[in-house]
């Protein structure tokens, strides 16, 4: 039935085949001249496509014998991955015109990363997961070294290749033991295979090296080394980009394989994760506080974060998965409103990075101040903010499973992380004054996104805007 | 009126959404407005606070006027006062007009001074309304955020290292409780602290309590002793206590006045606060086995921080170490568990509220004229400013205990409380009451009596009529609560006789069912 599978991923098939036309018309016409309205267009087309998606409810179903699973989890996460995705587009429109990034293949290269995110949180199979990863991971590279005559920027696209292909290697080696020992590439067929709750010893080995690829992927210790140049390196609007969508995809990912495939074994690698997620808390926290530059920050802030996510997969149950959705969905809005400060930080029309120019902000620009403020104490989770009841979730969902430790270990970590957030809430209100202060304003739009994070982290506490309802969904999708 | 509590606790978080969003320039005139829109926001706060004592029926000894809906993640939105806690919300609501009051002088900032402390009444008010675990930490925790700025932006020279260090040592020690809480809502399935309408509610529900091992170490108390210890880090720092006293002398020596006030009045109230609604309930076999540490903690602070406060040259610092020592009494009253020592320590708490932060605007007012804090660069104050010297006397012998004084009843009832319990505590902690006095009179001498020689202080004016007012209702409460002591014990006496009875129920089953045996 190969038009139902069609319409089973339409979705996607929308998506490339608007970037391919795209890409036709951008090349014959005059290829950059439409680059600006490309990215509004490409914008508006996730935007269209989140609310498809996120409107059509209904049963789990499957494409392509297996391949392709369509539920309630995997529309949980395009929704996330789509509407971050166009917030990032528009947030950054302005900057990369100013600094002459706006080629028309940007919006190309971010939609195809896009389709395969969708791919990966929807895989149900080994080879659609790695069809998905290398389409996602091939576009992100070459947008990681976009500013080609920078040696950063350059310098930051061929580490993440090299790094990136090296996990991509590790993924593929574990996949193929999985098949070797499962006897096939299927998620249905490897559960089958650990029926008893027993797992062969190659599966096992096969479990973790796809464990040690996807790591790479969602950046935890000890796969992280790249996040911080990548980050840094990469022109802004990109680094948001990195911050969000992918990340989101690639933790929707991960909990995909280790339920759909694995779920069986939780017993197995519930400890590795365990550990991947202490690694990764207490390095975030602990790495961030000698920064200088706020993107190096944010990529270290990143790398504790997705500790803290993980301890929501670590608990193995329904709860955990959808702690751990709520905590990704948190934590991309709190990144978008974050790097929309960071984009418009400038001094002379030239973007600035460095955390000392943002001494005493608050006297230039109280309200943007302001709204940084909430962010920053929800990213460090200190109530009454969104991020606090993120983690007050997967919190809650590991204590019940049992791994108290876990959370004894993240609180400690939290507690060491908040100080280098409070650092830039003690530069922008009661640092010293400096030359190098700021003085642009950014667009409305940035102004704009970053309000709006800001009032989600305050009012998002009334009710988390109903996502509590459809995490749930989602996560019975996947677990059951 | 059906959401009495919700209305008193948010009325100065929408004032203090007025002012951000309308309130726009800083010149003399919007300046103004912010002091006056808080002003009228904190008293209109305390008069409809006054509602709720009246509406209050202390012969009842449950959670009254309780609101209650449903939250996000299972959680409930629950406010309600018993007779501990309506006490404690009068106290925030009586100091917080003074509080703006004492702070008309400050010219920086003022629209962003305002809101930071109107927020903070919110959450202080919902910390002693709060009938839900998580709802209770939200406040509390929350409360940080514009105590942080406070001390960090009006603060004195040193602000930057206090504010860090009042932040991350208080959130440390937050975020253990958290756990702890965390922990209990996966035990008891719910986070109500009241009987809430779906079952059970925690201070009934009674936490495991076989001994446990952690490590190979036997715990006495299980899990109620975890989690005893957890909400103790918290409480303990926040309270504070000996020895993690250390951030308060900081953050009270470069907080501004008004910061101090609060600080030392209603915020350090939180922690005797949480004993109470938490620890004692909630852990009792927990407490009982942590007993003995907890009332020579606070013996020795009550020594020790008295000893530390006679060599100190800053009177800010000298006051602060004299609030740690009278914490000392609360938590010794607390933790003794009898009927004198608990409503000695409410008692103390209250009468604290008024007399450190009597002392603390005091310090404020020869400041704001001389901008020191040394002991060494005064003296002979008595001289130029005689209402000065007199309100300065009525309080320094208020915190020394003088009877007539509301400290007297505290420290009084607290030491029958623990004499009762442990004699040797009681002993030492006998002690404190010659320490404190010869530290506060010694203060008072260097500061106000002798000749006035000093160049700088030759021109010193007399209290103003708006430092005298503020005073006024200081001044009132403790000499009312001195010699009318029933108007605080015949609030909190039904309530605390139920906590009491609750908690000798729970020890005489520990040791019925053999749990406590090898402690005791």
């Amino acid at each position: 039935m190969i038009q139902t599978d069609l319409i089973i991923i339409l979705p996607e098939i929308v998506i490339s085949i608007c970037a391919m036309l795209a890409l036709v018309v951008s090349v014959y016409s005059g290829k950059d001249a439409l680059a600006s309205r490309l990215v509004l267009f490409t914008a508006a087309l996730f935007v269209v496509m989140a609310l498809w998606i996120g409107n059509s409810g209904g049963e789990s179903q499957s494409a392509f014998g297996g391949m392709f699973q369509d539920d309630a989890y995997a529309r949980f996460c395009k929704v996330v991955i789509l509407l971050s995705a166009a917030a990032v587009l528009v947030m950054g429109r302005d900057y990369m015109l100013r600094t002459g990034l706006l080629r028309f293949e940007y919006p190309l290269l971010v939609a195809f990363s896009v389709v395969g995110m969708m791919v990966m949180v929807s895989a149900g199979d080994l080879m659609a997961l790695y069809m998905g990863l290398e389409l996602q991971s091939l576009a992100l590279y070459v947008i990681a070294a976009l500013r080609r005559d920078s040696i950063n920027s350059t310098e930051a696209g061929l580490k993440y290749f090299v790094l990136g292909a090296l996990s991509s290697g590790l993924l593929l080696y574990g996949a193929s033991l999985s098949y070797g020992y499962a006897g096939t590439t299927g998620f249905s067929g490897i559960i089958e295979s650990t029926a008893g709750g027993q797992a062969s010893m190659g599966l096992l080995f096969g479990l973790v090296f796809v464990i040690a690829g996807l790591a790479f992927k969602v950046s935890v210790v000890p796969f992280h080394m790249w996040t911080p140049d990548v980050y840094e390196g990469a022109p802004t609007p990109i680094t948001a980009f990195f911050a969000t969508a992918p990340k989101m995809a690639a933790m929707g990912l991960f909990a995909r394989v280790l339920y759909d495939a694995f779920g069986g074994v939780i017993g197995d690698w519930q400890q590795i994760l365990a550990l991947l997620s202490v690694l990764s808390m207490f390095l975030g926290a602990v790495a961030a506080i000698g920064q200088t530059d706020i993107k190096r920050l944010m990529a270290y802030s990143s790398i504790a974060h997705m500790g803290y996510a993980l301890i929501g997969l670590v608990a193995g149950t329904a709860q955990g998965v959808q702690a751990m959705l709520i905590y990704m969905a948190v934590y991309v809005t709190m990144n978008l409103g974050t790097f929309a400060f960071i984009l418009s930080m400038e001094k002379d029309g030239q973007p600035v990075t460095k955390i000392a120019a943002l001494n005493l902000y608050a006297n230039r620009a109280p309200g943007k101040a302001i709204a940084m403020l909430v962010l920053l104490f929800s990213l460090a989770g200190v109530p009454p903010f969104l991020g606090f009841f993120a983690k007050f979730g997967v919190w809650t969902a590991a204590i019940d499973a049992g791994m108290i430790w876990l959370v004894f270990a993240s609180a400690i970590a939290s507690a060491i992380g908040a100080y280098y957030y409070l650092r830039i809430v003690y530069l922008m209100y009661f640092g010293d004054d400096v030359d190098d202060a700021l003085n642009g304003s950014g667009s409305p739009v940035l102004w704009g996104v970053l309000m709006a994070a800001a009032a989600i982290m305050v009012f998002g506490i009334v009710n988390l805007f109903g996502i509590n309802a459809s995490a749930a969904g989602a996560a019975a999708a996947l677990v059951n | 009126m059906e959401n009495l509590l919700s209305i008193v606790t948010l009325l100065p978080a929408m004032a203090a959404l007025i002012l951000l969003v309308f309130l726009r320039g800083e010149d003399a005139a919007a300046q103004s407005n912010a002091k006056w829109t808080a002003m009228i926001a904190t008293s209109a706060t305390f008069l409809v606070s006054l509602i709720i004592l009246v509406q209050f029926d202390p012969a009842e000894t449950g959670f009254q006027m309780v609101e209650e809906g449903n939250w996000l993640m299972g959680l409930k939105y629950r406010m309600g006062v018993d007779g501990i806690s309506v006490l404690f919300v009068m106290l925030t609501t009586f100091m917080m007009p003074l509080v703006i009051a004492a702070s008309w002088d400050v010219t920086h900032r003022v629209k962003e001074y305002m809101i930071a402390f109107l927020i903070l009444e919110t959450l202080m008010l919902g910390v002693f309304m709060a009938l839900d675990l998580v709802l209770f930490y939200l406040f509390f925790e929350a409360g940080l955020i514009p105590m942080f700025l406070i001390i960090g932006i009006w603060g004195g020279a040193n602000r930057i290292y206090a504010s860090f260090k009042f932040f991350l040592y208080t959130f440390l020690g937050s975020v253990l409780m958290l756990v702890a809480m965390v922990a209990m809502y996966a035990e008891a399935g719910t986070t109500c602290i009241g009987a809430c309408s779906d079952g059970i509610a925690l201070i009934t529900h009674g936490f495991a309590s076989d001994t446990i091992h952690v490590l190979g170490i036997p715990v006495v108390g299980g899990m109620q002793t975890l989690m005893f210890v957890a909400f103790f880090a918290s409480f303990a720092v926040k309270m504070p206590m000996w020895p993690v006293h250390t951030w308060l002398p900081d953050a009270h020596v470069q907080a501004p006045t008004a910061g101090s006030v609060v600080l030392a009045a209603i915020l350090l109230k939180m922690g005797g606060y949480g004993f109470l609604r938490f620890s004692l309930p909630m852990f009792p076999v927990g407490a009982s086995v942590m007993t003995d540490l907890v009332l020579w903690m606070s013996a020795i602070a009550i020594v020790y921080t008295s000893l530390v406060a006679l060599v100190q040259d800053d009177m800010k610092k000298l006051i602060a170490y004299s609030s740690v020592a009278h914490m000392g009494y609360v938590t010794m009253g607390i933790f003794a568990a009898n009927q004198q020592g608990i409503d000695g320590a409410i008692f103390q708490m209250i009468s604290h509220g008024f007399i450190s932060g009597a002392l603390f605007l005091c310090v404020g007012v020869v400041y704001d004229r001389i901008h020191s804090r040394e002991i060494a660069d005064y003296g002979g104050l008595v001289n130029r400013m005689p209402a000065y010297a007199l309100i300065f006397m009525l309080f320094t012998m208020a915190n020394v205990g003088l009877p007539g004084t509301s400290g007297f009843v505290g420290e009084f009832l607290t030491l029958v409380g623990i004499f009762q319990v442990n004699t040797w505590v009681a002993v030492v902690a006998t002690f404190g009451v010659i320490l404190s006095a010869s530290y506060a009179l010694w203060l008072y001498r260097r500061v106000m009596m002798g000749q006035l020689i000093k160049e700088s202080l030759k021109m010193i004016k007399d209290m103003s009529r708006r430092e005298k007012a503020i005073f006024a209702p200081l001044v009132v409460m403790t000499l009312l609560l001195g010699v009318y002591p029933a108007l605080v014990l015949d609030l909190i006496g039904p309530s605390v006789e139920a906590l009491v009875a609750q908690y000798e129920m729970a020890i005489t089953a520990a040791h019925g069912s053999g749990t406590l045996a090898a402690s005791q």
